[in-house]
């Protein structure tokens, strides 16, 4: 009996490996395009002077690239991460409006486990979300607790970094241009 | 242009005469004709040299325009590379992680013949994944515990090599999966997650261990699904246990772990778990598994197992609770005999996490009660703890813990415990 129920779990996985769908929940094209209304300028690059990318790399905990792309309009900007949760990078699309996050979300998933924080009751929690104004603290905390799901600790702490970087570097591309190099 | 020269002295020498004004000769007013127009001459040849001068300079900066573009082009291409180069190659899709633990442990029993202190490196943990394709995965785990395996003839040197987990996921759809491999039993709290970062206590808690062995894998299928409204839902059909009925380990569950090496496949098993956690900070849990026979032998009195556990994780802000539930039933006459049909743990764990100096601390205390299949294994025990996270994947502890069994047989493996562990995850 339980080798029949074997066989035919076997069996029925390529007909349902047909289905349409899988981790790609939304392009970040797609993602972009959502967050300027179906009016997305084009693609900024921040270039990261060393004392911004010292920071950055606290926050990320690892040296990030050269240059951070994203885009941006008036007061919204959007980003989009690949950061590791547990063993594989979870893409991530932030738009922050006014210093606040408006929109977090998974784009694609690649974990086994954690899947929980791309759903609406876990990124809920992220909105209107800012960085701690702590004159102490140089560690760009979020100004509020995020509450955590216990077999997605390394996802959650992913998303935590991913928008604490995107409110960070928002801040950023909101200041004089004497205080960052932008290229189109 | 002499005519027009002339007849402008004349006008104004006319001029000056007829307003009485001071007497100007004809001959002055000529010569500063003249030096203004040398002055008219020399400014036109230097706008014409202005304008030269200008044409070229506009020329310059169209040419420097041109090849500034085509610089912010090569530093775009040189930064793409060096990108490239320190993220691996960027969309690499071969993943490599692990976590470890070292313990240190002095434990003073009421029989001083039991005391303990010792070092262990208990577990070294490399983990490798690869993608094949967006719709498929490799996850493995490869452990090492105990620091060191001797081949002994008895298999006393208390070290392993084995490998933990090893599968292949498919994505079905959006919402469901299926695996198939050497893969984590969706049972308890930690059988699934636990990287020493994530867990209070230098040591795994006994329920886990006990009564649910974690870590616990087996080979089979499995399939499942996660919906938006938080529920999600597992099921596994694979290798079971293989317990022993006699012996100082007659009926001991963890005992009965196969670990995939040549294990005995005569009597398969089947898991189920559903799990909700549509509320941040809730997490709400139960697994049943049935096993028709656990010994892998027939008619030995042990004919069927039957495992229910269920947990509750609840946290808000900075407080924490877990709680877990797990018990086994046996059928057989010489599991009844025995007195051992029915095996239970559970714990309860509240804890607190705070901030000095900016990094992360927690204090936590757990109670548990145990009844197991030996009678070491009855016992109730609290716990008290700090954790210190210098960094989110590195983690320090120390615990004391106070252990009291429940048979007076056993009342000299009475102990209390102080515990170190440094544990870590990347």
């Amino acid at each position: 009996m339980r080798m029949r129920m074997i066989l035919g779990m076997f069996l029925c996985l390529p007909a349902t490996m047909g289905v349409a769908g899988d981790r790609v929940y939304q392009t970040p094209e797609a993602f972009v395009d959502e967050a300027f209304h179906g009016v997305p300028p084009a693609a900024s690059a921040l270039w990261l002077q060393p004392q911004l990318r010292t920071e950055l790399g606290d926050i990320l905990g690892h040296k990030p690239a050269l240059r951070v792309r994203y885009w941006g309009a008036g007061s919204r900007t959007a980003w989009i991460f690949d950061e590791i949760g547990k063993t594989h990078p979870i893409t991530t699309g932030v738009v922050v409006n006014t210093g606040a996050i408006e929109d977090i979300r998974v784009l694609v998933f690649r974990e086994s486990r954690g899947w929980e924080v791309k759903h609406p009751f876990f990124t809920d929690q992220f909105h209107d979300v800012r960085l701690a104004d702590n004159q102490k603290s140089d560690r760009h905390l979020l100004d509020r607790q995020i509450d955590g799901i216990t077999g997605a600790t390394f996802s959650v702490r992913s998303m935590k970094r991913v928008a604490r970087a995107a409110l960070f570097l928002h801040a950023h591309t909101q200041t004089s241009a004497g205080s960052l190099a932008q290229a189109r | 242009m002499r005519r027009t020269q002339f007849l402008l002295l004349l006008t104004l020498g006319l001029i000056m005469r007829s307003v009485g004004a001071a007497e100007v000769t004809l001959d002055e007013i000529w010569e500063l004709l003249q030096a203004q127009q040398t002055q008219i001459t020399a400014l036109t040849e230097a706008l014409a040299r202005t304008t030269t001068r200008l044409d070229a300079t506009t020329n310059e900066l169209v040419e420097n325009t041109r090849a500034a573009a085509i610089t912010r082009q090569h530093v775009a291409a040189t930064a793409d590379y060096l990108d490239d180069i320190q993220t691996g190659g960027g969309d690499s899709k071969t993943s490599l992680g692990g976590y470890g633990e070292l313990h240190y442990s002095r434990l003073d029993a009421d029989d001083s013949a039991r005391d303990l202190t010792e070092v262990d490196f208990h577990r070294f943990v490399m983990m490798f994944g690869h993608e094949f394709s967006e719709r498929v995965r490799f996850f493995s785990e490869f452990e090492i515990e105990h620091s060191l395996v001797k081949d002994t003839d008895d298999g006393s040197n208390g070290g392993e090599v084995e490998i933990e987990q090893a599968f292949i996921e498919f994505d079905l759809n959006e919402n469901h999966y299926a695996r198939a491999g050497l893969f984590l039993l969706p049972v308890g709290i930690l059988n699934e997650t636990h990287e020493p970062p994530t867990f209070y206590g230098v040591e795994r808690n006994d329920v886990e261990n006990i009564i649910i062995p974690s870590t616990w894998w087996e080979a089979g299928v499995g399939t499942g699904g996660r919906y938006d409204n938080g529920l999600s839902w597992d099921f596994a059909l694979h290798s079971g246990l293989a317990m022993p009925t006699s012996g100082s380990s007659a009926f001991r569950i963890r005992s009965g772990r196969q670990k995939v090496a040549h294990a005995s496949a005569n009597d398969l098993a089947y898991t189920l778990r559903v799990k909700y956690t549509g509320i941040p900070g809730v997490e709400l849990s139960g697994s049943y598994q049935h096993q028709q026979d656990p010994s892998q032998l027939g008619n030995d009195g042990l004919d069927e197992g039957n495992l229910l556990s269920i947990h509750g994780i609840w946290q808000r802000g900075p407080l924490t609770l877990r709680a877990l539930w797990a018990q086994w039933r046996f059928e057989g006459s010489a599991v009844a005999a025995a007195d051992v049909d029915k095996q239970t743990g559970w714990y309860i764990e509240p804890s607190v996490k705070f901030r000095v100096a900016q990094n992360e601390w927690g204090i936590y205390t757990r109670y548990e009660d145990l009844d197991g299949a030996r009678t070491r294994d009855r016992f109730e025990q609290w716990e008290l703890g700090l954790n210190y996270w210098p960094s989110d994947n590195v983690v320090l502890k120390v615990d004391y813990r106070n252990r009291e069994h429940a048979e007076s047989i056993d009342g000299g493996r009475d102990f209390k415990a102080f515990d170190l562990g440094l544990g870590y995850h990347f």
